[in-house]
């Protein structure tokens, strides 16, 4: 068994600093790269591609990156953990195995975690007596079935365990959760068993700490921002992981950015509820026993995290659509910009009136001024520039598009020193929505299939 | 003695639909009483009452000097339904931080 581990962030979300992956695996040592590319709104944006070509539906960014980095990946043994195979995992370990093929690798086995995406089951399920209604609403799913874009069950570590036992030198999840990708590779390597819930919870809250990258390394830290070195060399976080259930929390050296006990106390309560209930598909993770302690320059050990065992359900996160927005901007100069903005604003409401077009909702806010805090913004006294931003939501998509008619003409028809209208005109967008359900563990089975060269 | 929230915590926010969480955290171990004891739920609605539509209920971290705060009906609809600019709520542990707390102990403020 190894002394250690060490388990690198390289992306926090799709569309993170395309360096720190690269910066992850040659500035020093570690042992795997995980990488998080879901959010629940990709899910769906990743089925609407699939449909229109089914070898798409994968963060495409993946398989450049690997044709980068596979050839160091593969000199240094480091594997890689991602659930950036989001609906088509098959496609996405296709296309790295071409990429691979280019590059002349000869060996290379690709572990792919399947059978989350239950689209295509859901009736099936039903039938069976899954009923899938809203865990927050108790609404019944047949409210929104017709208007189903994705349908994922969240699966956890155990399945990237499995990968991995199986020799992957790749794993490539659809939707698994973001702690599972950190988790998974301490189960391995230190032979934890599924029921060792305080080490499963140790490893849980690694996973946290590294599923947004930076921001647990200096990034987005509010407690004295201007204190933390060079950001934009920033380095990654790394879980330097024990057999005994300790974890160090740490960065390469020689990188920006800062590990402290603020820098991973931010992280640690980011997008958390009840913190004694961490539920995750692994365990239940106790935030309120989390032990934080300085362990050297930029390094905090982690310890002490209780954990008890783990639900019967899955998550399941649904998406439907409900509707468009348009959202539209335009920016006023002093004099009186923000009364000029809020002149401009009743204008374009009088006119959409006029017009006899409804919306769900209107909403307005003065960029410069209120967009943050709303009502607790302080009064602006005599600024420079504001930006009025209108808003439209709803289910008529011509109302929507009308509306993005009416933001140009403002500018020659409304209040004087009017600007910034360089980006055309508004486009209507949909509006995702998330149906949040459970389903029993055993009605749906995890799979693994294997590529390789 | 009033004290900004600012001068004694840090803080991060987040979302998970169109409920916002707020992780308030002291800036030193001595603080989290303080904030413990004034920074309750009841005020943190009152101090949001434009913005948040629904309840806000409080965890308490000891172990990490910290609160966390869900505050429901906050986000205009969350995700991509929301209008707002901040429809993830990612400003609103900075919007918690402007508020004031009126507190009878005597305190060591950090250098402003």
């Amino acid at each position: 068994m190894k002394e250690n581990i060490r388990i690198a962030s390289g992306q926090g979300f799709w569309g993170d600093l395309l360096t720190a992956p690269r910066d992850q695996v040659t500035r020093g040592p570690v042992d795997y790269l995980v990488m998080d590319y879901l959010a629940e709104v990709t899910m769906s944006i990743l089925q609407k591609q699939k449909r229109k070509d089914p070898n798409l539906g994968y963060a495409r960014d993946l398989v450049p990156l690997m044709g980068e980095l596979l050839p160091i990946l593969l000199e240094r043994k480091v594997k890689v953990i991602t659930n950036g195979g989001g609906v088509n995992p098959e496609a996405c370990a296709d296309a790295i195995l071409r990429v691979a093929r280019q590059l002349g690798v000869r060996k290379l086995r690709i572990g792919l975690v399947v059978g989350d995406n239950i689209l295509d089951s859901i009736d099936k399920l039903r039938a069976q007596g899954f009923d899938l209604k809203n865990m927050e609403t108790g609404e019944p799913l047949d409210a929104i079935r017709d208007r189903l874009e994705s349908t994922n069950v969240y699966f956890g570590a155990g399945p990237i365990v499995e990968a991995l036992r199986r020799g992957a030198d790749i794993v490539v999840t659809g939707r698994t959760t973001d702690t599972g990708l950190t988790l998974a590779p301490m189960m391995f390597e230190f032979d934890w068993p599924p029921d060792a819930w305080d080490k499963l919870a140790t490893g849980t809250v690694a996973g946290h700490i590294l599923e947004c990258g930076a921001q647990a390394s200096g990034g987005n830290f509010s407690a004295d921002w201007t204190s933390v070195p060079d950001l934009a060399h920033v380095g990654f976080p790394i879980a330097e992981a024990y057999p005994n259930g300790e974890v160090v929390i740490t960065k390469h050296e020689g990188t920006g950015g800062l590990v402290s006990q603020a820098t991973v106390k931010e992280q640690l309560v980011y997008e958390i509820g009840d913190p004694a209930m961490y539920i995750t598909p692994d365990c239940i993770a106790d935030f309120t026993t989390i032990q934080l302690q300085d362990a050297g320059p930029n390094r905090v050990l982690l310890r002490g995290v209780r954990g008890k065992p783990a639900t019967e359900f899955y998550k399941v996160s649904m998406s439907y659509a409900e509707g468009f927005t348009a959202v539209g901007t335009l920016t006023y100069s002093w004099p009186e910009a923000l009364e000029k903005a809020k002149a401009a604003d009743t204008i374009i409401r009088q006119r959409l009136t006029d017009l006899g077009l409804s919306f769900d909702e209107i909403h307005t806010e003065f960029l410069g001024y209120n967009s943050s805090h709303g009502p607790l913004a302080p009064p602006l006294v005599d600024p420079n520039e504001v930006v009025l931003r209108v808003g439209v939501r709803s289910n008529d998509r011509s109302a929507v598009e009308r509306f993005g008619r009416e933001i140009a003409p403002l500018i020659l028809t409304g209040p004087p020193s009017v600007t910034g209208f360089a980006g055309g005109r508004p486009k209507p967008s949909e509006v995702i929505s998330f149906w949040p359900a459970l389903l029993p563990k055993r009605a749906v089975e995890p799979q693994i299939v294997i590529k390789e060269l | 003695m009033k004290i900004q929230l600012i001068r004694i915590c840090h803080g991060r926010s987040g979302d998970k639909g169109d409920t916002a969480n707020i992780g308030l955290i002291a800036r030193r171990s001595e603080y989290y009483p303080l904030i413990r004891k004034y920074v309750t739920a009841e005020r943190v609605k009152a101090h949001f009452q434009s913005i948040v539509g629904g309840s806000v209920e409080r965890f308490e971290l000891p172990n990490l000097g910290a609160l966390n705060f869900l505050l429901h009906n906050a986000l205009g609809g969350g995700g991509t339904k929301s209008l707002r600019n901040d429809a993830q709520g990612k400003t609103l542990a900075a919007a918690l931080l402007r508020m004031e707390i009126d507190v009878e102990e005597k305190i060591d403020l950090p250098p402003q």
